[in-house]
Protein backbone atom coordinates (compact mmCIF):
# COMPACT_ATOMS: atom_id res chain seq x y z
CA UNK A 1 0.00 0.00 0.00
CA UNK A 2 1.10 3.67 -0.94
CA UNK A 3 0.78 6.36 2.16
CA UNK A 4 -0.47 8.96 -0.04
CA UNK A 5 0.29 11.76 2.80
CA UNK A 6 3.60 10.79 2.74
CA UNK A 7 4.18 11.18 -0.92
CA UNK A 8 2.42 14.36 -1.20
CA UNK A 9 4.83 15.37 1.56
CA UNK A 10 8.12 14.76 -0.81
CA UNK A 11 6.21 17.58 -3.31
CA UNK A 12 6.84 20.59 -1.64
CA UNK A 13 4.90 22.96 -4.05
CA UNK A 14 1.76 20.92 -3.56
CA UNK A 15 1.91 23.07 -0.30
CA UNK A 16 0.16 25.99 -1.12
CA UNK A 17 -2.73 28.28 -1.76
CA UNK A 18 -4.11 29.74 -5.25
CA UNK A 19 -6.95 32.38 -4.35
CA UNK A 20 -7.34 31.04 -0.35
CA UNK A 21 -8.04 27.35 -1.30
CA UNK A 22 -5.76 24.52 -1.55
CA UNK A 23 -3.90 23.70 -5.03
CA UNK A 24 -5.60 21.15 -6.48
CA UNK A 25 -2.88 20.32 -9.23
CA UNK A 26 -4.37 17.86 -11.66
CA UNK A 27 -2.36 19.15 -15.20
CA UNK A 28 -0.04 16.07 -14.49
CA UNK A 29 -0.36 14.91 -18.14
CA UNK A 30 1.57 18.04 -19.08
CA UNK A 31 4.18 18.03 -16.76
CA UNK A 32 4.20 16.14 -13.40
CA UNK A 33 5.33 17.92 -9.92
CA UNK A 34 9.12 17.54 -8.76
CA UNK A 35 9.80 15.74 -5.24
CA UNK A 36 12.27 17.28 -2.68
CA UNK A 37 14.73 14.79 -3.31
CA UNK A 38 14.86 15.62 -7.14
CA UNK A 39 15.15 19.38 -6.08
CA UNK A 40 17.68 18.35 -3.46
CA UNK A 41 19.73 16.57 -6.41
CA UNK A 42 19.99 19.02 -9.04
CA UNK A 43 20.77 21.75 -6.37
CA UNK A 44 23.37 19.57 -4.60
CA UNK A 45 25.02 19.69 -8.78
CA UNK A 46 25.06 23.33 -8.55
CA UNK A 47 26.42 23.61 -5.47
CA UNK A 48 29.27 20.88 -4.93
CA UNK A 49 29.40 19.78 -7.96
CA UNK A 50 29.58 22.16 -10.92
CA UNK A 51 31.56 21.57 -13.88
CA UNK A 52 31.58 20.09 -17.58
CA UNK A 53 31.89 16.68 -17.78
CA UNK A 54 33.97 14.39 -20.05
CA UNK A 55 36.52 16.87 -20.20
CA UNK A 56 38.19 17.99 -16.58
CA UNK A 57 40.61 16.14 -14.96
CA UNK A 58 40.04 18.20 -11.65
CA UNK A 59 37.88 16.88 -8.82
CA UNK A 60 34.37 18.32 -9.76
CA UNK A 61 34.79 17.11 -13.46
CA UNK A 62 35.09 13.56 -12.14
CA UNK A 63 32.20 13.86 -9.57
CA UNK A 64 30.26 15.40 -11.93
CA UNK A 65 30.95 12.73 -14.55
CA UNK A 66 30.49 10.32 -12.38
CA UNK A 67 27.37 11.60 -11.49
CA UNK A 68 25.95 12.03 -15.47
CA UNK A 69 26.93 8.47 -16.09
CA UNK A 70 25.38 7.00 -12.82
CA UNK A 71 22.61 8.25 -14.19
CA UNK A 72 22.67 6.70 -17.04
CA UNK A 73 23.27 3.75 -15.68
CA UNK A 74 20.25 4.24 -13.26
CA UNK A 75 18.07 5.02 -16.70
CA UNK A 76 19.28 1.86 -18.54
CA UNK A 77 18.20 -0.13 -15.73
CA UNK A 78 14.87 1.32 -15.40
CA UNK A 79 14.04 0.24 -18.69
CA UNK A 80 16.27 -2.70 -18.66
CA UNK A 81 18.26 -1.75 -22.18
CA UNK A 82 21.03 -3.62 -22.90
CA UNK A 83 23.66 -1.70 -22.57
CA UNK A 84 24.11 1.84 -21.20
CA UNK A 85 25.59 2.63 -24.80
CA UNK A 86 21.76 2.59 -26.25
CA UNK A 87 20.82 5.25 -23.85
CA UNK A 88 21.34 9.21 -24.92
CA UNK A 89 20.18 11.59 -23.25
CA UNK A 90 18.42 14.45 -24.91
CA UNK A 91 15.94 17.62 -24.67
CA UNK A 92 13.18 15.17 -23.94
CA UNK A 93 10.69 13.12 -25.87
CA UNK A 94 10.68 15.74 -28.84
CA UNK A 95 14.01 16.17 -29.32
CA UNK A 96 14.62 12.17 -29.08
CA UNK A 97 11.77 11.96 -31.99
CA UNK A 98 13.93 14.40 -33.94
CA UNK A 99 16.86 12.61 -33.80
CA UNK A 100 15.39 9.04 -35.07
CA UNK A 101 13.47 11.09 -38.07
CA UNK A 102 16.26 13.04 -39.36
CA UNK A 103 19.41 10.82 -38.71
CA UNK A 104 18.02 7.22 -39.09
CA UNK A 105 15.25 8.51 -41.66
CA UNK A 106 17.61 9.81 -43.18
CA UNK A 107 19.91 7.45 -44.07
CA UNK A 108 16.92 4.79 -44.60
CA UNK A 109 13.87 6.36 -45.62
CA UNK A 110 13.17 6.54 -49.48
CA UNK A 111 10.78 7.46 -52.32
CA UNK A 112 7.40 5.41 -51.72
CA UNK A 113 8.54 3.84 -48.42
CA UNK A 114 5.82 4.36 -46.13
CA UNK A 115 5.61 5.29 -42.05
CA UNK A 116 3.07 4.54 -39.88
CA UNK A 117 2.13 6.44 -37.27
CA UNK A 118 -1.58 6.44 -35.47
CA UNK A 119 -4.52 8.79 -35.11
CA UNK A 120 -3.60 9.89 -31.43
CA UNK A 121 -0.12 10.90 -31.46
CA UNK A 122 0.97 14.03 -29.96
CA UNK A 123 2.15 16.49 -32.53
CA UNK A 124 5.81 15.74 -32.01
CA UNK A 125 5.22 12.07 -33.47
CA UNK A 126 3.78 13.67 -36.50
CA UNK A 127 5.52 16.10 -37.65
CA UNK A 128 9.14 15.45 -37.55
CA UNK A 129 7.68 12.08 -39.80
CA UNK A 130 6.09 14.76 -42.05
CA UNK A 131 9.28 16.31 -42.34
CA UNK A 132 10.77 13.39 -43.58
CA UNK A 133 8.38 12.78 -46.36
CA UNK A 134 8.37 15.94 -47.68
CA UNK A 135 12.39 15.66 -48.05
CA UNK A 136 12.28 12.16 -49.23
CA UNK A 137 9.36 11.77 -50.88
CA UNK A 138 7.93 8.80 -48.40
CA UNK A 139 4.52 8.69 -47.61
CA UNK A 140 2.97 9.34 -43.93
CA UNK A 141 0.11 6.13 -43.47
CA UNK A 142 -1.69 6.97 -40.22
CA UNK A 143 -3.77 3.75 -38.01
CA UNK A 144 -7.15 4.94 -37.60
CA UNK A 145 -9.30 5.05 -34.25
CA UNK A 146 -12.90 3.98 -32.79
CA UNK A 147 -15.13 6.38 -31.03
CA UNK A 148 -13.94 4.56 -27.71
CA UNK A 149 -10.34 6.36 -28.41
CA UNK A 150 -8.49 2.42 -29.08
CA UNK A 151 -6.83 1.68 -32.21
CA UNK A 152 -8.52 -0.20 -34.93
CA UNK A 153 -6.58 -3.09 -35.18
CA UNK A 154 -7.94 -4.61 -38.03
CA UNK A 155 -6.52 -1.31 -39.69
CA UNK A 156 -3.51 -1.79 -38.35
CA UNK A 157 -2.84 -5.17 -39.95
CA UNK A 158 -4.31 -4.41 -43.13
CA UNK A 159 -1.82 -1.35 -43.06
CA UNK A 160 1.36 -2.96 -42.72
CA UNK A 161 3.53 -4.26 -45.90
CA UNK A 162 6.33 -4.73 -46.76
CA UNK A 163 7.00 -1.01 -47.83
CA UNK A 164 6.23 0.07 -43.77
CA UNK A 165 9.67 1.65 -43.11
CA UNK A 166 9.00 2.55 -39.40
CA UNK A 167 6.03 2.29 -37.08
CA UNK A 168 5.20 5.54 -34.86
CA UNK A 169 3.35 4.40 -31.43
CA UNK A 170 2.37 6.36 -28.74
CA UNK A 171 2.51 3.65 -26.10
CA UNK A 172 -0.03 5.91 -23.74
CA UNK A 173 -2.13 8.99 -25.49
CA UNK A 174 -1.95 11.95 -23.60
CA UNK A 175 -5.06 13.60 -25.07
CA UNK A 176 -7.41 9.99 -24.45
CA UNK A 177 -5.76 7.94 -21.56
CA UNK A 178 -5.56 4.97 -24.32
CA UNK A 179 -2.94 2.50 -23.52
CA UNK A 180 -1.77 1.36 -26.55
CA UNK A 181 -1.46 -2.42 -27.19
CA UNK A 182 2.41 -2.09 -28.08
CA UNK A 183 3.12 -5.58 -27.81
CA UNK A 184 1.14 -7.00 -30.55
CA UNK A 185 2.11 -4.14 -32.56
CA UNK A 186 5.70 -4.15 -32.54
CA UNK A 187 5.62 -8.01 -33.06
CA UNK A 188 3.48 -7.03 -36.79
CA UNK A 189 5.70 -4.12 -37.55
CA UNK A 190 8.81 -6.89 -36.98
CA UNK A 191 7.02 -9.38 -39.00
CA UNK A 192 6.70 -6.96 -41.97
CA UNK A 193 10.86 -5.65 -41.84
CA UNK A 194 9.24 -1.93 -39.70
CA UNK A 195 11.53 -0.58 -37.59
CA UNK A 196 9.59 0.82 -34.13
CA UNK A 197 9.61 3.84 -32.19
CA UNK A 198 7.27 4.06 -29.16
CA UNK A 199 6.76 7.39 -27.68
CA UNK A 200 6.92 6.69 -24.21
CA UNK A 201 6.14 10.11 -22.59
CA UNK A 202 3.18 9.60 -21.08
CA UNK A 203 3.37 6.16 -20.30
CA UNK A 204 6.75 6.22 -18.82
CA UNK A 205 5.96 7.32 -15.08
CA UNK A 206 2.33 5.03 -15.28
CA UNK A 207 3.76 1.46 -16.16
CA UNK A 208 6.57 -0.99 -15.83
CA UNK A 209 8.56 -0.84 -19.22
CA UNK A 210 11.11 -3.41 -20.78
CA UNK A 211 12.62 -2.16 -23.96
CA UNK A 212 14.12 -5.79 -24.22
CA UNK A 213 11.23 -7.65 -23.69
CA UNK A 214 8.61 -5.76 -25.74
CA UNK A 215 11.73 -5.63 -28.34
CA UNK A 216 11.28 -1.69 -29.08
CA UNK A 217 13.89 -0.30 -31.26
CA UNK A 218 13.30 3.35 -30.40
CA UNK A 219 11.74 4.19 -27.20
CA UNK A 220 11.89 7.81 -26.33
CA UNK A 221 10.72 9.65 -23.23
CA UNK A 222 10.61 12.98 -21.12
CA UNK A 223 12.25 13.33 -17.51
CA UNK A 224 9.37 15.99 -16.57
CA UNK A 225 6.77 13.95 -17.08
CA UNK A 226 8.74 11.62 -14.26
CA UNK A 227 9.12 13.61 -11.72
CA UNK A 228 12.38 15.02 -13.03
CA UNK A 229 13.58 18.54 -14.49
CA UNK A 230 12.27 20.08 -17.56
CA UNK A 231 14.77 20.40 -20.85
CA UNK A 232 16.08 16.56 -20.40
CA UNK A 233 14.38 13.23 -21.75
CA UNK A 234 15.84 10.10 -23.20
CA UNK A 235 16.25 8.09 -26.60
CA UNK A 236 16.66 4.19 -25.92
CA UNK A 237 17.74 2.52 -29.14
CA UNK A 238 19.32 -0.50 -30.37
CA UNK A 239 22.96 -0.43 -30.33
CA UNK A 240 22.88 -2.17 -34.06
CA UNK A 241 20.35 0.66 -35.16
CA UNK A 242 22.43 3.83 -33.66
CA UNK A 243 25.48 2.50 -34.58
CA UNK A 244 24.54 2.52 -38.56
CA UNK A 245 23.04 6.22 -37.80
CA UNK A 246 25.01 8.71 -38.57
CA UNK A 247 25.25 11.98 -36.08
CA UNK A 248 22.22 13.70 -35.21
CA UNK A 249 24.25 17.23 -34.66
CA UNK A 250 28.32 17.76 -34.77
CA UNK A 251 30.42 19.23 -32.27
CA UNK A 252 31.85 18.75 -28.94
CA UNK A 253 32.16 15.22 -27.08
CA UNK A 254 30.56 13.63 -30.14
CA UNK A 255 34.25 13.50 -31.77
CA UNK A 256 37.23 11.17 -31.52
CA UNK A 257 39.48 12.68 -33.42
CA UNK A 258 39.05 16.21 -35.96
CA UNK A 259 41.00 17.61 -38.19
CA UNK A 260 39.82 19.98 -41.33
CA UNK A 261 39.39 17.31 -43.59
CA UNK A 262 37.77 14.81 -41.62
CA UNK A 263 36.30 13.33 -38.18
CA UNK A 264 36.21 10.71 -36.60
CA UNK A 265 32.88 10.32 -34.32
CA UNK A 266 33.07 9.36 -30.90
CA UNK A 267 31.26 5.68 -29.62
CA UNK A 268 27.77 5.53 -28.39
CA UNK A 269 26.16 6.97 -26.39
CA UNK A 270 28.12 9.91 -26.79
CA UNK A 271 28.25 10.27 -30.44
CA UNK A 272 24.53 11.55 -30.61
CA UNK A 273 25.53 13.96 -27.42
CA UNK A 274 27.16 16.99 -29.08
CA UNK A 275 27.90 19.96 -27.19
CA UNK A 276 27.50 20.31 -22.81
CA UNK A 277 24.73 18.55 -21.84
CA UNK A 278 21.98 18.83 -18.98
CA UNK A 279 24.45 17.65 -17.08
CA UNK A 280 22.27 19.37 -13.62
CA UNK A 281 18.80 17.58 -15.37
CA UNK A 282 20.37 14.33 -16.35
CA UNK A 283 21.82 13.86 -12.90
CA UNK A 284 18.26 14.97 -11.53
CA UNK A 285 16.53 12.80 -14.50
CA UNK A 286 18.27 9.76 -12.30
CA UNK A 287 17.07 10.91 -8.96
CA UNK A 288 13.39 10.76 -10.39
CA UNK A 289 13.85 7.65 -11.31
CA UNK A 290 15.15 6.14 -8.16
CA UNK A 291 11.99 8.06 -6.28
CA UNK A 292 9.80 6.56 -8.83
CA UNK A 293 11.55 2.82 -7.78
CA UNK A 294 11.45 3.33 -4.16
CA UNK A 295 7.54 3.72 -4.20
CA UNK A 296 7.24 0.69 -6.68
CA UNK A 297 5.05 0.13 -9.92
CA UNK A 298 3.89 -2.77 -8.26
CA UNK A 299 2.22 -0.03 -6.07
CA UNK A 300 1.50 2.74 -8.15
CA UNK A 301 -0.05 0.87 -11.31
CA UNK A 302 -3.06 -0.06 -8.40
CA UNK A 303 -3.30 2.97 -6.90
CA UNK A 304 -3.29 5.11 -10.16
CA UNK A 305 -6.53 2.87 -11.40
CA UNK A 306 -8.28 2.92 -8.54
CA UNK A 307 -8.07 6.83 -8.67
CA UNK A 308 -9.11 6.95 -12.03
CA UNK A 309 -11.94 4.93 -12.02
CA UNK A 310 -13.05 6.93 -8.54
CA UNK A 311 -13.32 10.18 -11.21
CA UNK A 312 -14.65 7.73 -14.08
CA UNK A 313 -17.46 7.29 -12.10
CA UNK A 314 -18.36 11.05 -10.72
CA UNK A 315 -17.86 11.81 -14.81
CA UNK A 316 -20.07 9.08 -16.08
CA UNK A 317 -23.03 10.40 -13.54
CA UNK A 318 -22.39 13.87 -13.69
CA UNK A 319 -25.24 15.80 -16.22
CA UNK A 320 -23.90 17.58 -19.10
CA UNK A 321 -20.19 15.88 -19.27
CA UNK A 322 -19.12 14.07 -21.93
CA UNK A 323 -15.69 11.83 -22.36
CA UNK A 324 -13.59 12.00 -24.33
CA UNK A 325 -11.58 8.58 -24.96
CA UNK A 326 -13.09 5.77 -23.10
CA UNK A 327 -10.69 2.90 -23.84
CA UNK A 328 -10.75 -0.43 -22.24
CA UNK A 329 -6.91 0.05 -21.25
CA UNK A 330 -6.37 3.50 -20.01
CA UNK A 331 -4.50 5.36 -17.67
CA UNK A 332 -4.36 9.38 -15.11
CA UNK A 333 -5.94 10.76 -17.83
CA UNK A 334 -9.86 11.97 -17.82
CA UNK A 335 -10.17 13.62 -20.92
CA UNK A 336 -13.83 15.49 -21.34
CA UNK A 337 -16.09 18.72 -23.09
CA UNK A 338 -19.05 20.19 -21.11
CA UNK A 339 -22.16 21.22 -22.68
CA UNK A 340 -22.85 24.49 -23.56
CA UNK A 341 -19.55 25.61 -21.75
CA UNK A 342 -15.90 25.89 -23.77
CA UNK A 343 -13.16 24.27 -22.20
CA UNK A 344 -11.00 27.35 -21.62
CA UNK A 345 -13.55 28.71 -19.73
CA UNK A 346 -13.48 25.50 -17.66
CA UNK A 347 -10.25 26.17 -17.48
CA UNK A 348 -10.33 29.77 -15.96
CA UNK A 349 -13.11 28.97 -13.51
CA UNK A 350 -12.23 25.95 -11.78
CA UNK A 351 -8.52 27.70 -11.96
CA UNK A 352 -10.16 29.98 -9.09
CA UNK A 353 -10.84 27.47 -7.50
CA UNK A 354 -7.35 26.64 -7.32
CA UNK A 355 -8.03 23.43 -9.46
CA UNK A 356 -5.58 23.45 -12.40
CA UNK A 357 -6.34 21.53 -15.48
CA UNK A 358 -5.54 21.70 -19.04
CA UNK A 359 -8.12 23.34 -21.46
CA UNK A 360 -6.57 22.78 -25.50
CA UNK A 361 -5.89 20.36 -28.13
CA UNK A 362 -3.33 19.28 -25.92
CA UNK A 363 -1.21 18.84 -28.82
CA UNK A 364 -3.09 16.77 -30.66
CA UNK A 365 -5.13 18.46 -33.68
CA UNK A 366 -6.13 15.22 -35.20
CA UNK A 367 -7.94 13.70 -32.13
CA UNK A 368 -9.79 16.90 -31.65
CA UNK A 369 -10.52 16.95 -35.30
CA UNK A 370 -12.03 13.23 -34.92
CA UNK A 371 -14.75 13.87 -32.21
CA UNK A 372 -14.97 17.62 -33.71
CA UNK A 373 -14.25 19.49 -30.43
CA UNK A 374 -12.08 22.30 -30.92
CA UNK A 375 -10.65 21.03 -27.58
CA UNK A 376 -10.95 19.06 -24.33
CA UNK A 377 -10.39 19.60 -20.59
CA UNK A 378 -8.62 17.34 -18.98
CA UNK A 379 -7.79 16.70 -15.53
CA UNK A 380 -4.71 14.21 -15.41
CA UNK A 381 -3.55 12.04 -12.19
CA UNK A 382 -0.31 11.35 -10.95
CA UNK A 383 0.87 9.52 -7.18
CA UNK A 384 0.11 12.62 -5.01
CA UNK A 385 -3.47 12.94 -6.34
CA UNK A 386 -6.11 11.95 -4.07
CA UNK A 387 -10.19 11.50 -3.82
CA UNK A 388 -10.60 14.78 -1.72
CA UNK A 389 -8.72 16.29 -4.96
CA UNK A 390 -11.06 14.84 -7.47
CA UNK A 391 -14.34 15.50 -5.27
CA UNK A 392 -12.83 19.24 -5.64
CA UNK A 393 -12.42 18.91 -9.25
CA UNK A 394 -16.12 18.14 -9.84
CA UNK A 395 -17.32 20.23 -7.35
CA UNK A 396 -15.77 23.18 -9.09
CA UNK A 397 -17.57 21.81 -12.56
CA UNK A 398 -20.79 22.06 -10.59
CA UNK A 399 -19.61 26.07 -10.20
CA UNK A 400 -18.72 26.29 -13.75
CA UNK A 401 -22.34 24.24 -14.83
CA UNK A 402 -24.52 26.33 -12.80
CA UNK A 403 -22.52 30.07 -13.95
CA UNK A 404 -23.17 28.92 -17.19
CA UNK A 405 -26.82 27.57 -16.32
CA UNK B 1 -8.68 41.16 -7.04
CA UNK B 2 -10.71 40.74 -10.29
CA UNK B 3 -13.53 37.72 -9.40
CA UNK B 4 -14.82 34.98 -11.50
CA UNK B 5 -17.97 37.01 -11.60
CA UNK B 6 -16.30 40.42 -13.21
CA UNK B 7 -15.05 38.17 -16.05
CA UNK B 8 -18.14 36.29 -16.46
CA UNK B 9 -21.05 39.19 -16.39
CA UNK B 10 -24.31 38.40 -16.97
CA UNK B 11 -23.83 40.38 -20.67
CA UNK B 12 -21.22 38.12 -21.41
CA UNK B 13 -23.20 34.34 -20.61
CA UNK B 14 -26.14 36.00 -22.58
CA UNK B 15 -24.32 36.93 -25.71
CA UNK B 16 -22.31 33.68 -25.40
CA UNK B 17 -25.60 31.82 -25.36
CA UNK B 18 -27.76 33.82 -28.01
CA UNK B 19 -24.29 35.27 -30.32
CA UNK B 20 -25.95 38.70 -31.95
CA UNK B 21 -25.32 38.98 -35.69
CA UNK B 22 -24.16 35.24 -36.10
CA UNK B 23 -24.20 33.61 -39.51
CA UNK B 24 -22.93 34.37 -42.69
CA UNK B 25 -23.16 37.75 -44.73
CA UNK B 26 -24.74 37.80 -48.16
CA UNK B 27 -23.62 40.09 -49.86
CA UNK B 28 -20.25 40.71 -48.21
CA UNK B 29 -17.30 43.03 -49.60
CA UNK B 30 -14.32 41.88 -46.81
CA UNK B 31 -14.17 38.98 -44.87
CA UNK B 32 -11.26 37.06 -42.75
CA UNK B 33 -10.89 34.36 -40.75
CA UNK B 34 -9.23 34.40 -37.13
CA UNK B 35 -6.97 32.16 -35.84
CA UNK B 36 -6.20 31.23 -31.95
CA UNK B 37 -3.89 28.40 -31.88
CA UNK B 38 -3.87 27.87 -28.23
CA UNK B 39 -7.09 27.23 -27.67
CA UNK B 40 -8.34 26.84 -30.86
CA UNK B 41 -10.83 29.15 -31.48
CA UNK B 42 -11.93 30.18 -34.90
CA UNK B 43 -13.97 32.91 -36.51
CA UNK B 44 -14.89 34.02 -39.48
CA UNK B 45 -16.30 37.78 -39.40
CA UNK B 46 -18.22 39.31 -42.72
CA UNK B 47 -18.23 43.38 -43.79
CA UNK B 48 -20.46 45.04 -46.06
CA UNK B 49 -18.49 48.24 -46.17
CA UNK B 50 -19.95 50.96 -48.24
CA UNK B 51 -18.37 54.02 -50.69
CA UNK B 52 -19.05 56.09 -47.93
CA UNK B 53 -16.75 53.78 -45.90
CA UNK B 54 -19.63 52.76 -43.49
CA UNK B 55 -19.69 49.37 -42.51
CA UNK B 56 -23.50 48.48 -43.33
CA UNK B 57 -23.34 44.99 -41.85
CA UNK B 58 -21.28 42.95 -39.62
CA UNK B 59 -21.59 39.27 -38.93
CA UNK B 60 -19.39 36.49 -37.87
CA UNK B 61 -19.61 32.61 -37.71
CA UNK B 62 -17.49 30.61 -36.03
CA UNK B 63 -16.51 28.41 -32.87
CA UNK B 64 -14.73 29.59 -29.31
CA UNK B 65 -15.05 30.41 -25.59
CA UNK B 66 -17.52 32.37 -23.96
CA UNK B 67 -14.93 35.57 -24.02
CA UNK B 68 -14.32 35.16 -27.99
CA UNK B 69 -17.89 34.79 -28.83
CA UNK B 70 -19.48 37.39 -26.51
CA UNK B 71 -16.48 39.39 -27.50
CA UNK B 72 -17.31 39.15 -31.25
CA UNK B 73 -21.05 39.33 -30.20
CA UNK B 74 -20.34 42.72 -28.93
CA UNK B 75 -18.67 43.38 -31.49
CA UNK B 76 -20.85 43.61 -34.34
CA UNK B 77 -23.23 45.18 -32.18
CA UNK B 78 -21.21 48.05 -31.64
CA UNK B 79 -19.75 48.18 -35.01
CA UNK B 80 -22.67 48.13 -37.35
CA UNK B 81 -23.34 51.83 -38.88
CA UNK B 82 -19.88 53.22 -38.17
CA UNK B 83 -17.02 54.67 -39.98
CA UNK B 84 -14.16 52.70 -40.17
CA UNK B 85 -12.19 55.58 -39.07
CA UNK B 86 -14.27 54.94 -35.48
CA UNK B 87 -13.42 51.45 -35.55
CA UNK B 88 -9.71 52.30 -35.87
CA UNK B 89 -10.47 53.95 -32.25
CA UNK B 90 -12.72 51.36 -31.06
CA UNK B 91 -9.51 48.83 -31.89
CA UNK B 92 -7.45 51.00 -30.07
CA UNK B 93 -9.35 51.66 -26.97
CA UNK B 94 -10.41 47.97 -26.94
CA UNK B 95 -6.95 46.92 -27.36
CA UNK B 96 -5.64 49.69 -24.28
CA UNK B 97 -8.71 48.64 -22.00
CA UNK B 98 -7.40 44.69 -22.55
CA UNK B 99 -3.71 45.33 -21.70
CA UNK B 100 -4.22 47.65 -19.21
CA UNK B 101 -2.86 48.30 -15.66
CA UNK B 102 -5.10 46.77 -13.18
CA UNK B 103 -6.37 50.02 -11.82
CA UNK B 104 -6.84 51.59 -15.05
CA UNK B 105 -10.57 52.27 -15.38
CA UNK B 106 -11.97 51.55 -19.26
CA UNK B 107 -12.84 54.44 -21.29
CA UNK B 108 -17.12 53.93 -21.00
CA UNK B 109 -16.90 57.08 -22.96
CA UNK B 110 -15.70 55.26 -26.33
CA UNK B 111 -16.55 51.42 -25.93
CA UNK B 112 -20.03 51.48 -24.13
CA UNK B 113 -21.06 48.33 -23.86
CA UNK B 114 -18.30 46.94 -24.89
CA UNK B 115 -16.69 47.56 -21.36
CA UNK B 116 -17.87 44.86 -19.78
CA UNK B 117 -14.77 42.81 -21.22
CA UNK B 118 -12.43 44.87 -19.25
CA UNK B 119 -12.15 41.72 -16.42
CA UNK B 120 -10.58 39.70 -19.23
CA UNK B 121 -7.06 42.09 -18.26
CA UNK B 122 -6.54 40.27 -14.96
CA UNK B 123 -6.67 37.14 -17.02
CA UNK B 124 -3.73 37.09 -19.16
CA UNK B 125 -4.23 33.66 -20.80
CA UNK B 126 -7.47 35.14 -21.14
CA UNK B 127 -6.86 38.44 -23.47
CA UNK B 128 -6.36 37.09 -26.55
CA UNK B 129 -9.90 35.10 -26.58
CA UNK B 130 -11.09 38.76 -26.16
CA UNK B 131 -8.94 40.27 -29.00
CA UNK B 132 -8.92 37.97 -31.66
CA UNK B 133 -12.26 39.38 -33.25
CA UNK B 134 -11.16 42.92 -33.45
CA UNK B 135 -8.03 41.93 -35.31
CA UNK B 136 -10.02 39.88 -37.68
CA UNK B 137 -12.18 42.83 -38.35
CA UNK B 138 -8.73 44.63 -38.85
CA UNK B 139 -7.15 42.18 -41.34
CA UNK B 140 -10.72 41.30 -43.22
CA UNK B 141 -10.32 45.60 -43.71
CA UNK B 142 -6.56 45.34 -44.82
CA UNK B 143 -8.21 42.27 -47.29
CA UNK B 144 -5.07 40.11 -45.38
CA UNK B 145 -4.95 36.95 -47.28
CA UNK B 146 -3.27 35.44 -44.09
CA UNK B 147 -5.88 34.45 -41.58
CA UNK B 148 -5.67 36.79 -38.90
CA UNK B 149 -3.85 36.13 -35.26
CA UNK B 150 -3.57 37.63 -31.61
CA UNK B 151 -0.53 39.66 -32.16
C1 LIG C 1 2.42 11.52 -25.72
C2 LIG C 1 3.42 12.62 -25.77
N1 LIG C 1 4.39 12.61 -26.68
C3 LIG C 1 5.31 13.58 -26.75
C4 LIG C 1 5.31 14.65 -25.90
C5 LIG C 1 6.36 15.70 -26.05
O1 LIG C 1 7.16 15.74 -24.93
P1 LIG C 1 8.18 16.94 -24.70
O2 LIG C 1 7.40 18.19 -24.87
O3 LIG C 1 8.67 16.72 -23.31
O4 LIG C 1 9.27 16.82 -25.72
C6 LIG C 1 4.32 14.71 -24.93
C7 LIG C 1 4.25 15.86 -24.01
O5 LIG C 1 3.34 16.64 -24.00
C8 LIG C 1 3.35 13.68 -24.86
O6 LIG C 1 2.37 13.72 -23.95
Amino acid sequence: MMNIERIRNDFPVLHQELYGKPLVYLDNAATTQKPQCVIDTVRHYYERDNSNIHRGVHTLSERATAAYEASRETIRAFFNAKSSKEVIFTRGTTESINLVASSWGGANIGKDDEILITHMEHHSNIVPWQMLCKRTGAILKVVPMNQAGELDMDAFASLLSERTKLLGVVQMSNALGTINPIQSMIQQAHAVGAVVLVDGAQAAAHMPVDVQALDIDFYVTSAHKMYGPTGVGVLIGKQALLEAMPPYQGGGDMILMVTFETTQYNDLPHKFEAGTPNIAGVIGFGEAIRYIQAIGFDNIVPREKVLLNYATVQAQNFDGLKQIGVAKEKACVLSFVMDGIHPHDLGTILDREAVAIRAGHHCAMPVMQFYKVPATARASFSIYNTEAEVDALFAALTKARDMFA
Amino acid sequence: MFSLGDLYQQVIIDHTKAPRNFGKLEPCNHDAEGYNPLCGDQLHVYLQVNDEQIIEDITFEGQGCSISTASASLMTEALKGKSLSAFQGLFDAFHAMATADMDDKPNEEVLGKLAVLAGVKEFPSRIKCATLCWHTVKSAMENAAQSARTE
